[in-house]
C-alpha cells in the first residue's frame, strides 16, 4: 500500500492566518489526483488531525491536480500549547498516511482549464 | 519585453520581494526598475511568525538588513520618480513599527541627500475605540473567534486594524514619495493604485494576491522580483529574474498558499472570487489572467488583530542518552511531572491551576504531540520543559525548583541517582512574556479612514 507522500508530487502545510491551517496535496498528474481524491476521505483527514469532520474544508482542483484541506487550528498559533508555530509539519501526517482502497469519495464534475470548487 | 505592450490605462507594479528583510536578486530588481513601473510596493510584515511581534510591537527582521534593502528601494524610487509603498511596517504594523521605519527612512534620505515626502499611515487602535465598537455591535467575529469582552480588549498590548486599498490610496493621494503603512492587507498595497485608476477591480485584487509574495508565484521562488501589469480586463504577471518563469500552474497554484479558501479572498469592502479565473501563458515566462471577480460588500469592515500577554515562560532542557531512559522516556516524564507537581504544591503552595508545566520529548513527538503516528527509535531524546505562569518570578521559581529533578530524577526508587545532559548553564531560560493572539474579528466602519490616521512629513535634505 502506497502512502500519499509516495503517490503525490508534494504535500505541504502552512498556517492560513493564526487561526487556520491548510494542507495542499500536489498530486502531480491526473492518475495520482484520481487515486488520492478517490481514496482519501475527509473522514481520514479528520481522524489524522483528531478534529470533527464538519470543521474540515475540502477543495479539489482538477486542473492543478491538487487536493486541499483547511481546518481551524486546534491550538491557536503561538498559544502556550502550540508546538509548531507555522503549522508546516502537519503535512507529514498526511504524507505518511497510507491510502486505503476502501475509502469512499467520488469526484464531482469539472471543466478542463477551470478551477472547480467542491463543497 | 512586456513594457512595449503597455497602454496608458495599464498600471505597472514592481514587487521586489515577498517581504522586506528576506533579500531579493539585485539583477532582477534592476530589470524590474528598467521596466519603468508606476509604483514599487513591498510588504513589511505578517502574522506568520506568531503573536510575539504584534504583542511586543517589534520587528522580526534586523534593522541593518531592513535598512540595506530599503535603501535599494529608495534609490530606485528616486531614479524612477514613482511612489514607493511599504505595508505592515516592522512585521506587525503597529504605530511604533511605522515610526521605526520612518527613522530608517530619515537616516537613508540624509545619507543619500534625498528630500522625500513621506506619508505615514497608522493602523493601531486605541482600545477605547474597539471597546466602543463592541458595545455598539460594530464588531463581528470571524470563524473561529476567541471570546472577547471589553475587559479582554483592555488586556491587549496592541490592537491593529488591517488597512485596505482605500486607506493606501488616501496616503498616495497626499502626493507622497513614500508611503509607510502600518498594518494593511498584503494585497491592498499592490492593488490600490490600479483601483484608483479604474482598472478591473477583480484583476487588481487577484493580481495583487499573486504578486504580494514576490516570486513565490514563479518557478524560482527565491528570486524575489515580480512585475505586475493590471489593466481594464485582467492582469499579466512576469518574474524579473532571468531564469524564473511564471506558468499557468505556478500562478494559479499560488492561490493555495496560506489561504484557507483558494477561491475566495476577503478584503476590506468586499471579496475576490477567482472561481471563474482563466490562466493563459503569453509566452514561456508571462501569464495572463482574466475572469477574476470582485464582489463589493454593503458594509465596510476591517479585520482586527490583537495580542495580549498570556503569561510568562521559563523553559528547561535536558537530554537523555542512557538507553534505559531513552526507552522509557514517556514513563519518566510522567513520573517526573507527578513528582514535581507535588513538590511545587508543597514548597510554593501553588496548585496546578496556577501554572502550566509541560514536558515535550524532542526526538519522539515534540512537533505533533498527540497527533504523532510514527514510532521512533532515537539514540537520544531531548526533554523540553515548558513552564507558563501568571508572572515571570513564579515561572522562574518553578524552573529553579524542578531543575535538580530534571537533572537527576530516577525511574525507580532503588537505583543510583542518574544525571542527564544539560546543554548549558543555567539550564533554564527565561523567555519573558508569552503573547497570544486574541482577536479574529472585523470592525464595521462608516468611513474607511475612521480607524486610521495619516500624517505627511518631509525628511532628508531640504
Amino acid at each position: 500500500m502506497a502512502s500519499i507522500g509516495e503517490t503525490a508530487f508534494n504535500v505541504r502545510s502552512k498556517n492560513a492566518g493564526p487561526f487556520w491551517v491548510t494542507v495542499d496535496i500536489f498530486c502531480g498528474d491526473e492518475a495520482a489526483f484520481a487515486t488520492i481524491t478517490e481514496q482519501l476521505s475527509s473522514e481520514d483527514v479528520a481522524r489524522l488531525f483528531q478534529q470533527p469532520v464538519e470543521t474540515i474544508k475540502r477543495f479539489e482542483i482538477p486542473n492543478l491536480h491538487v487536493v486541499k484541506f483547511s481546518l481551524p487550528r486546534p491550538v491557536v498559533q503561538g498559544d502556550r500549547f502550540d508546538r509548531d508555530m507555522h503549522g508546516a509539519q502537519w503535512a507529514v501526517l498526511l504524507a505518511e498516511h497510507d491510502l486505503d482502497a476502501s475509502g469512499g469519495y467520488t469526484l464531482g464534475g469539472d471543466a478542463p482549464g477551470k478551477l472547480t470548487r467542491v463543497p | 519585453m512586456q513594457q512595449q505592450n503597455r497602454d496608458n490605462t495599464t498600471t505597472r507594479i514592481l514587487v521586489p520581494t515577498g517581504a522586506l528583510g528576506i533579500s531579493f536578486a539585485e539583477q532582477a530588481f534592476a530589470r524590474g526598475v528598467g521596466a519603468k513601473p508606476d509604483i514599487i510596493c513591498v510588504d513589511g510584515g505578517s502574522t506568520d511568525s506568531g503573536p510575539y511581534y504584534l504583542g511586543a510591537g517589534t520587528s522580526k527582521y534586523s534593522r541593518a538588513v531592513t535598512k540595506a534593502e530599503w535603501r535599494q528601494l529608495m534609490i530606485a524610487r528616486a531614479e524612477g520618480d514613482v511612489p514607493l509603498v511599504i505595508g505592515t511596517c516592522g512585521t506587525c504594523g503597529a504605530d511604533a513599527s511605522v515610526d521605526w521605519m520612518l527613522s530608517i527612512t530619515r537616516e537613508i534620505a540624509e545619507e543619500l541627500g534625498q528630500t522625500v515626502k513621506v506619508a505615514t499611515l497608522y493602523s493601531s487602535q486605541p482600545v477605547e475605540r474597539v471597546q466602543d465598537a463592541l458595545r455598539n455591535g460594530r464588531i463581528a467575529p470571524l470563524t473561529p473567534a476567541p471570546d472577547i469582552s471589553e475587559d479582554s480588549l483592555g488586556e491587549c498590548t496592541n490592537i491593529v486594524a488591517l488597512a485596505g486599498a482605500e486607506q493606501i490610496n488616501a496616503a498616495l493621494d497626499t502626493g507622497a514619495d513614500i508611503v509607510l503603512a502600518g498594518r494593511a492587507t498584503d494585497t491592498a498595497i499592490v492593488s490600490a493604485l490600479a483601483l484608483r485608476r479604474g482598472d478591473h477591480a477583480g484583476a487588481a485584487w487577484h493580481g495583487a494576491k499573486i504578486a504580494e509574495c514576490g516570486a513565490l508565484c514563479s518557478t524560482e521562488p527565491t528570486s524575489g522580483v515580480i512585475l505586475l501589469d493590471i489593466d481594464q480586463e485582467g492582469f499579466t504577471v512576469e518574474p524579473m529574474a532571468k531564469d524564473a518563469r511564471c506558468t499557468p500552474h505556478s500562478v494559479s497554484a499560488h492561490m493555495l498558499y496560506e489561504n484557507a479558501d483558494p477561491f475566495i479572498l476577503y478584503e476590506p469592502g468586499g471579496y475576490l472570487d477567482v472561481t471563474e479565473a482563466r490562466y493563459h501563458a503569453l509566452d514561456d515566462r508571462r501569464v495572463r489572467v482574466t475572469g477574476s471577480h470582485w464582489a463589493p460588500s454593503d458594509q465596510y469592515t476591517v479585520k482586527l488583530e490583537g495580542a495580549r500577554i498570556g503569561g510568562y515562560q521559563t523553559t528547561i532542557m535536558a537530554v537523555l542518552r542512557d538507553e534505559r531512559y531513552v526507552a522509557n522516556a514517556r514513563e519518566w516524564i510522567e513520573k517526573l511531572h507527578r513528582f514535581v507537581t507535588n513538590e511545587i504544591e508543597k514548597r510554593m503552595a501553588l496548585t496546578p491551576s496556577g501554572y502550566d508545566l509541560e514536558f515535550r520529548l524532542i526526538g519522539v513527538d515534540s512537533a505533533l504531540g498527540a497527533l504523532e503516528t510514527k514510532p521512533s527509535n532515537p539514540a537520544e531524546i531531548g526533554v523540553l520543559g515548558v513552564i507558563t505562569a501568571p508572572d515571570a518570578e513564579t515561572a522562574s521559581e518553578i524552573g529553579k525548583l524542578i531543575n535538580p529533578y530534571v537533572l537527576h530524577y530516577p525511574l525507580t526508587q532503588d537505583e543510583e541517582l542518574p544525571t542527564f545532559a544539560f546543554p548549558y548553564s543555567p539550564a533554564q531560560s527565561e523567555r519573558g512574556a508569552l503573547y497570544e493572539f486574541c482577536l479574529n474579528h472585523v470592525m464595521i466602519l462608516d468611513d474607511p479612514m475612521d480607524a486610521f490616521r495619516l500624517e505627511v512629513i518631509e525628511v532628508g535634505h531640504g
